[in-house]
């Protein structure tokens, strides 16, 4: 057999056998067998010395050329049977996705706490810095300050709990307010989120302890078009940017004037609906300009200051947006409750 | 104060929608609590004339009568009332008519006759015996005098139901609100209209009240005016219909003529009046006193009452026949006989009357009105309106003259009008005149710049509450929206950042908050089994609690998270990893407010032990950015398991303690479960927490760990091994860390294996094994040395 015809030989068996090895580990032999160190071709091309010097450079090209023809459909071989190794262990590790999670048990954060964060998170925006009084409290700031008459009906002992004479559990975080005021002058802005108390026994719509956070603005020529403005942003971020406000004439002794503010009903938008009982605005909260004679008596000028003052129950606005119609609800701490919260 | 729509027309007229009505005064100022028609529970009742009548052939006691409703076709009713007679005016609830109560009548047949409705009692339309004076009590309603009475009429117009009712909420700063008069102005002014109350005309003509009745007032300063009138030749009766309607519509039971005066006249000029009986006024005197030391009384809802000397009495020449401002005596009481009356109007201090009505558990219509402070000057004009009522009613003949004692201070506040200030501090710009026609309406008087209060709004006392009443009639909703551009100093508060903060890693890591009332039942403490004398005991108690449960201000939350925990095992709630962040209050010698403090408690069941909870803790104190905590064995609190407790500390400051609830306490809380509790004091977290955290440089050289088993006692800690551990390596060491625990016959009864994994690292150059074996040798000498823990073989 000519040399060109071994080489002929070689290279259809080689093509043969990387077509039918059916593993990279058969495919491997089949290297080796045929383009190894110790191959077959290897082994012919030692025997080209017993060539013509005409017929030598003519052979070596062939056998080059076969060379090539060989370890390229090596890697082309190669490459299928990695492809196809990888698509058998993808399908191998199949999973059905649609079997449960495994579980985490997050915690949760009481309804009223996050109330109160999201609030000061509106106030510390407009720059309110959050503040915090005692609960139990001086009848001086509970009352007194607040200029609410000795004989004002709030003071009964049938709605406020007495440690003495002159000590109460508060009955309003409007308490903070003269706290504040003592101790600094104007500009004057402060929030102050806390448990407040009055004797109620706990039902549906009572309890006889509950949150409130109380707010103030105190500086010079402050307006009652700011205390609105800065209310409506309140109400826009904590129900929407689509709330409506409005504000109705109420009283309370510590401002003057007083209001009351209603909210668009968010749930039907003011068209009237079982939430705001079919008039289209829910309460929210009372404000007011802050008394002069309260400005007075906490030492601030009150012809060179004015300010609001708002406060606005917690459980109630949570009451609101959680569609929690039990009031108890809140001091239950049911975890089925608790744990519908996030 | 619930208002008549029908009594306010006719002082304001002016065509009102009671709904748009109520929207308005809403947006005034008045704020309404509920608006009711009276007749919405009367529906196709009409009124008829009995026109014949006859035995029902199959009954002993029923009536077949022919009724005309002013139709064409008679209607055929049956009724077994037995007062009726042919020619009767009667109520008649036609076919699906509705009566109160929610009864509805339909046509039916009884024994056999048809019967096209009902003919209605009085009880049956909602009406009392007071309403309809002299009706059958046990029959059919008739209204054979009633010229209202036309036949087919709405029975409701008949009645006087066919009025609307808006109870409105009046604000104590009001009390002149507590009146029609003071709501029809407000209602005016609300229309931009203006009401002014007429005049009341008094005849008179019965003889002088100077030669019947003395009046003298000892307590000047309780009683700032008295106002009586004499009326004689009384004929007791029923008021006129008009005025019994009005008076029920606005909630008062009609009595009869003089007492339903007094009523009307309390509920048209808000004064409280009072009538005496002349005849049980001994010596013809009225005195107006302190009550003597033991004197008792007993008033016209026949309750004796024991008074004392700092309750103002009305009295006559020897006894009290009255206690003043609060309710009359029985002793001189209205009754059918009465023959002479002396009306009283009075003016009595607020204060006196509030403690008076306290002190003797009564609160009536009139000392509600006396103890929001009233205006003096409305004794006058209130009771000449109730003589001019007697006169309108022909009740009775008046006296000429009038008994005025008024001692006081009627200086009327006069306030100076600043435009400028007004609209700056609203933020509006209102004109002059505009203000100055509101305050008129509002009857105020005007000069120039002046404005005099009227003597009934006590409230009005300086430039904010000028500035009120322009906010109110301009209208709160025409006041712009603006944000103050005031500069702002935004100042965190740390410690309340901190508590957000808390929360945040607790809910991170699982646990849930709860929120618990922050008074408790002393109790509580026996059922954390607190040693008698503990100073946790030492607490602020309420005067007033709800309830023994409720009565102190907690000392420790510990009674608080238990109750939260053992509620959810007894509701079956299988796992609990709860929180609160709540407040102690504890009382400090010398200060008058107890101390109070912020407390983490953490409560866990179900799926959870000690080393889970402590790793909670250990989590916590990570996140804070705090030193290594130390936890000590606590073997003396008398709340935990004594082998299963912790005293927590940071650099040798405590922190709080956790541990497993005795099983004692767990009892007396009624539950099996075995909870584990932490209590940190939140303080003590905010001044351990680390600060801004600080990068540092990631090791460039590798460490090199050790895995040792040491063989020790059991009483020695894990505690103590590693602080040898931590002593014998030194600064090489970058962790331990305990990964087995292992007990077996061959180490031998009473000891243990402790297997630990100790990492080092020099952060300078690449430590060589004999460095680390060198530190680990060091460290096991330690060990034996100071624990007796040798390598396990």
């Amino acid at each position: 057999m000519s040399m060109k015809e071994e080489l002929g030989r070689i290279q259809k068996e080689a093509l043969e056998a990387i077509a039918s090895a059916a593993t990279d580990v058969e495919l491997d032999a089949v290297r080796i067998r045929y383009s190894g160190k110790k191959g077959a071709l290897t082994a012919i091309l030692k025997s080209m010395g017993k060539l013509s010097p005409e017929e030598r450079p003519v052979m070596g090209q062939l056998a080059n050329e076969v060379r090539a023809k060989i370890d390229s459909a090596l890697e082309t071989r190669f490459a299928e049977l990695k492809a196809r190794a990888l698509d058998r262990r993808l399908a191998a590790e199949t999973l059905d996705v649609t079997m449960p999670g495994k579980a985490v048990q997050p915690g949760h954060r009481h309804p009223l706490t996050t109330t109160i964060a999201d609030v000061r998170r509106v106030f510390e925006t407009m720059g309110f810095e959050t503040v915090e009084g005692p609960e139990v409290e001086l009848t001086h700031y509970n009352f007194d300050l607040l200029n609410t008459s000795p004989n004002h009906p709030a003071r009964d002992p049938q709605d406020t709990f007495y440690f003495e004479d002159d000590i109460v559990l508060r009955t309003q975080t409007s308490s903070v307010q003269g706290r504040v005021m003592e101790t600094r002058q104007p500009p004057i802005r402060i929030i102050a989120p806390g448990r407040v108390y009055r004797s109620d026994d706990l039902d549906a719509t009572h309890s006889p302890l509950f949150h409130q956070i109380e707010g103030m603005l105190i500086d010079r020529d402050v307006r009652m078009s700011d205390l609105k403005g800065y209310l409506e942003v309140f109400a826009q971020a904590i129900f929407g940017q689509e709330t409506r406000v409005r504000f109705r004439p109420h009283h309370f002794p510590f401002t003057e004037p007083s209001a009351e503010m209603d909210v668009s009903c968010f749930v039907c938008g003011g068209k009237g609906c079982p939430l705001c009982k079919g008039e289209g605005w829910i309460e929210i909260l009372g404000c007011g300009m802050v008394h002069t004679n309260v400005l007075s008596a906490c030492g601030i000028d009150p012809e060179k200051y004015t300010g609001f003052a708002f406060g606005m129950g917690v459980e109630r606005i949570a009451m609101l947006r959680y569609k929690i119609d039990e009031m108890r609800q809140f001091y239950d701490n049911d975890l089925r409750f608790l744990s519908q919260f996030n | 104060m619930l208002l008549s729509m029908n009594w306010l027309k006719a002082l304001v007229p002016y065509a009102y929608d009671p709904h748009r009505y109520i929207a308005d005064m809403t947006m005034s100022g008045s704020k309404v609590e509920t608006l009711q028609y009276l007749g919405s529970e009367i529906e196709k009742v009409v009124v008829g004339r009995v026109d014949a009548m006859e035995r029902h052939p199959d009954s002993d006691h029923l009536w077949v009568c022919m009724v005309d409703i002013g139709c064409e076709e008679k209607l055929q009713i049956i009724t077994g009332a037995q007062n009726l007679k042919v020619g009767d005016i009667v109520p008649v609830a036609l076919d699906q008519s509705r009566l109160p109560g929610g009864v509805e009548i339909h046509k039916g047949k009884l024994r056999g006759l048809e019967s096209n409705g009902m003919l209605c009692s009085y009880q049956e339309l909602g009406l009392t015996e007071h309403d309809v004076p002299g009706a059958c009590e046990h029959g059919i309603l008739t209204l054979n005098d009633d010229p209202d009475a036309v036949l087919g009429r709405d029975i409701r117009e008949v009645l006087g139901f066919d009025d609307w009712v808006v109870d409105f909420e009046i604000t104590p700063n009001r009390p002149d609100c507590l009146s029609i008069i003071g709501l029809a102005r407000e209602s005016a002014v609300t229309y931009g209209l203006r009401y002014v109350p007429e005049t009341p005309k008094v005849r008179g003509g019965a003889g002088r009240i100077e030669d019947v009745l003395k009046v003298r007032v000892d307590e000047p300063a309780l009683c700032p005016r008295y106002t009586a009138r004499v009326v004689k030749n009384v004929h007791i009766e029923p008021s006129p219909k008009w005025m019994r309607d009005r008076l029920r519509a606005c909630g008062v039971r009609p009595i009869n003529n003089i007492v339903d005066i007094t009523n009307y006249v309390m509920l048209e000029y808000g004064q409280p009046m009072h009538s005496f009986d002349y005849a049980c006024l001994d010596g013809g005197e009225i005195v107006v006193r302190r009550a003597l030391e033991g004197e008792q009384m007993q008033t016209l809802d026949e309750k004796p009452h024991n008074l004392d000397t700092d309750m103002l009495v009305i009295a006559d020449s020897h006894r009290a026949v009255g206690v003043a401002g609060v309710m009359g005596g029985a002793n001189s009481e209205i009754t059918d006989a009465t023959r002479m009356v002396v009306f009283e109007s009075a003016n009595f201090d607020a204060t006196s009357i509030r403690l008076t009505s306290r002190r003797l558990g009564m609160r009536t219509e009139a000392s509600g009105r006396f103890e929001k402070g009233l205006d003096t000057r409305n004794t006058l004009a209130a009771v000449e309106r109730a003589c001019e009522l007697i006169e309108m009613l022909g009740a009775g003949e008046v006296c000429d003259g009038i008994i005025d004692i008024d001692n006081a201070d009627s200086t009327p506040r006069v306030l100076t009008l600043d435009v400028a200030r007004i609209n700056r501090f609203l933020g509006v710009e209102v004109s002059r005149e505009e203000m100055l026609h509101i305050f008129d309406l509002l009857g105020f008087e005007l000069n120039g710049d002046l404005l005099t209060v009227p003597s009934w709004r006590l409230d009005v006392e300086q430039f904010v509450d000028l500035a009120e009443e322009v906010a109110r009639f301009h209208g709160y909703d025409k006041i712009p929206t603006t944000l103050y551009a005031g500069a702002t100093r935004f100042t965190p508060n740390a410690a309340v950042d901190f508590d957000d903060r808390l929360r945040e890693i607790l809910c991170a890591l699982g646990y849930t908050e709860a929120q618990t009332f922050s008074f408790i039942g002393p109790k509580s403490f026996d059922r954390i089994r607190l040693a008698p004398d503990s100073p946790l005991r030492h607490t602020a108690r309420l005067r007033n609690p709800l309830s023994d449960e409720m009565s102190v201000m907690r000392t420790t939350m510990l009674p608080s998270i238990l109750d939260v925990a053992a509620r959810n095992a007894n509701m079956k709630n299988k796992n609990a990893r709860i929180y609160e962040l709540g407040s102690i209050y504890t009382p400090v010698e010398g200060e008058r407010l107890p101390k109070e403090s912020k407390v983490l408690t953490i409560a866990a069941y179900g799926s959870v032990d000690f080393f889970a909870v402590k790793g909670i803790v250990e989590a916590l104190a990570m996140e804070l950015g705090m030193d290594r905590l130390e936890f000590s064995a606590c073997r003396d609190n008398p709340s935990y398991h004594p082998g299963r407790c912790a005293r927590i500390s940071v650099n040798g400051d405590e922190l709080g303690v956790m541990g497993q609830i005795h099983p004692l306490v767990a009892q007396n809380y009624n539950t099996s479960a075995e909870i584990y509790t932490v209590e940190l004091d939140v303080p003590a977290l905010f001044a351990h927490k680390g600060g801004l955290t600080q990068y540092k440089p990631l090791a460039k050289f590798p460490a090199v760990s050790r895995d040792i088993a040491l063989v020790c006692a059991e009483s020695v800690t894990a505690a103590q091994l590693e602080s040898c551990i931590r002593a014998g390596v030194g600064t090489l060491l970058e962790s331990v860390e305990l990964f087995d625990v292992y007990r077996s016959e061959q180490i031998g009864e009473g000891r243990k294996s402790m297997a630990y994994t100790i990492t080092m690292r020099d952060p300078t150059r690449t430590l060589t094994d004999a460095d680390a074996d060198a530190a680990v040798s060091r460290a096991l000498a330690l060990l034996e040395k100071d624990t007796g823990a040798v390598l396990r073989a």
